[in-house]
C-alpha cells in the first residue's frame, strides 16, 4: 500500500509539475499583479488544457499524500517523494528544453542529498 | 548583469519567497488540523471543513498560484532547487517554535540544501529557454 501510494504520488507530481511549467511558459511572463489583471490571467489559464490537466494531476498527488501520511511516517514520506526532483530535472531538460547547466545539476544533487539527510 | 536579467532575478527571488512561506505555513496548518486517520473516502472531504485544515488549504492555493506565476517566466530546473529552501524553514521552525532538537545529521542536510539553493539562485539565470530562442534568432540574422 505504502509503495503503491508513493508510485502514484511520484507519477502524478512529475506529470503535474512538468505540465504546469509548460502551460505557464506557453502563457508567458505574468507582469501585472493587480487583482483585475490576475483575474483575467486566471480565466485564460482555466481554459488552458495543460494547466487544467496539471491541477488534476496535483490533486491526485495531494490526496495520495494525505493517504500516505496516515500509513507512513513523515520522515519516510518526504525523502521517498523527493525522487520527483530527479525525474523533473531530467524532464525539464528533455521535454521543456531548458538549458540545465552543470551548476544546476550540482545544485539539484546537493538539494536531494540534503532533503534525504534532513528527513531520514 | 544587464538590467533585464537583474529585474528577472529580483522578481524571481521575491516570488520564490512567497512560494516558500505559503507552502511551509500551509503544510503546518494542514498537519495541525489533520486527525490521526481517515477511515472512509468521505472523511477526505469532511476533514477540509476543520478550521486549521481550511486555512492550510487556502495557503496552499496561494502557494499554487504564486508557483504558477513564478513558472510563467522561470525554468522548472531553477524553481525546483530554489524553492526547496522550504525544507530548511521547516527544520528551523521546529527548533524555534517547538523547541525540537536539530541533530548534527540534520544540520548537515540543511547546509547541503542551502548550498544547492545558493548555487542555483546566485549562479544561474532564472530563464534559459527564451535566451536560446533569442540567440538562434540572432544567429539567423
Amino acid at each position: 500500500m505504502k509503495w503503491l501510494l508513493i508510485g502514484i504520488i511520484v507519477a502524478a507530481t512529475t506529470v503535474g509539475e512538468v505540465l504546469q511549467a509548460k502551460g505557464m511558459r506557453h502563457h508567458g511572463e505574468i507582469r501585472d499583479f493587480r487583482p483585475g489583471a490576475l483575474g483575467r490571467a486566471a480565466s485564460l489559464l482555466a481554459r488552458n488544457w495543460m494547466i487544467v490537466l496539471s491541477i488534476g494531476a496535483m490533486a491526485v498527488s495531494f490526496f495520495a499524500y494525505l493517504g500516505l501520511l496516515t500509513v507512513a511516517e513523515l520522515s519516510f514520506a518526504v525523502p521517498a517523494t523527493a525522487v520527483t526532483y530527479v525525474l523533473e530535472t531530467v524532464l525539464a531538460k528533455y521535454v521543456l528544453q531548458e538549458r540545465v547547466s552543470g551548476l544546476r545539476w550540482a545544485g539539484a544533487s546537493l538539494v536531494i542529498c540534503g532533503v534525504a539527510l534532513v528527513s531520514l | 548583469m544587464s538590467t533585464e536579467s537583474a529585474r528577472l532575478r529580483w522578481k524571481s527571488w521575491t516570488c520564490a519567497a512567497v512560494v516558500v512561506t505559503s507552502n511551509v505555513s500551509g503544510n503546518f496548518f494542514l498537519k495541525r488540523g489533520m486527525p490521526g486517520d481517515l477511515p472512509s473516502a468521505l472523511d477526505y472531504i469532511t476533514v477540509l471543513f476543520r478550521p486549521a485544515v481550511a486555512l492550510g488549504v487556502v495557503l496552499l492555493i496561494l502557494w499554487l498560484a504564486s508557483r504558477m506565476a513564478l513558472l510563467s517566466w522561470a525554468d522548472l530546473s531553477y524553481v525546483l532547487p530554489v524553492t526547496s529552501v522550504g525544507y530548511v524553514l521547516v527544520a528551523l521552525a521546529g527548533r524555534v517554535l517547538l523547541h525540537e532538537q536539530i541533530t548534527p545529521r540534520r544540520w548537515a542536510g540543511i547546509a547541503l540544501i542551502m548550498s544547492g539553493v545558493a548555487l542555483v539562485s546566485a549562479g544561474t539565470a532564472p530563464q534559459t529557454t527564451s535566451q536560446v530562442k533569442a540567440k538562434a534568432a540572432g544567429a539567423g540574422r
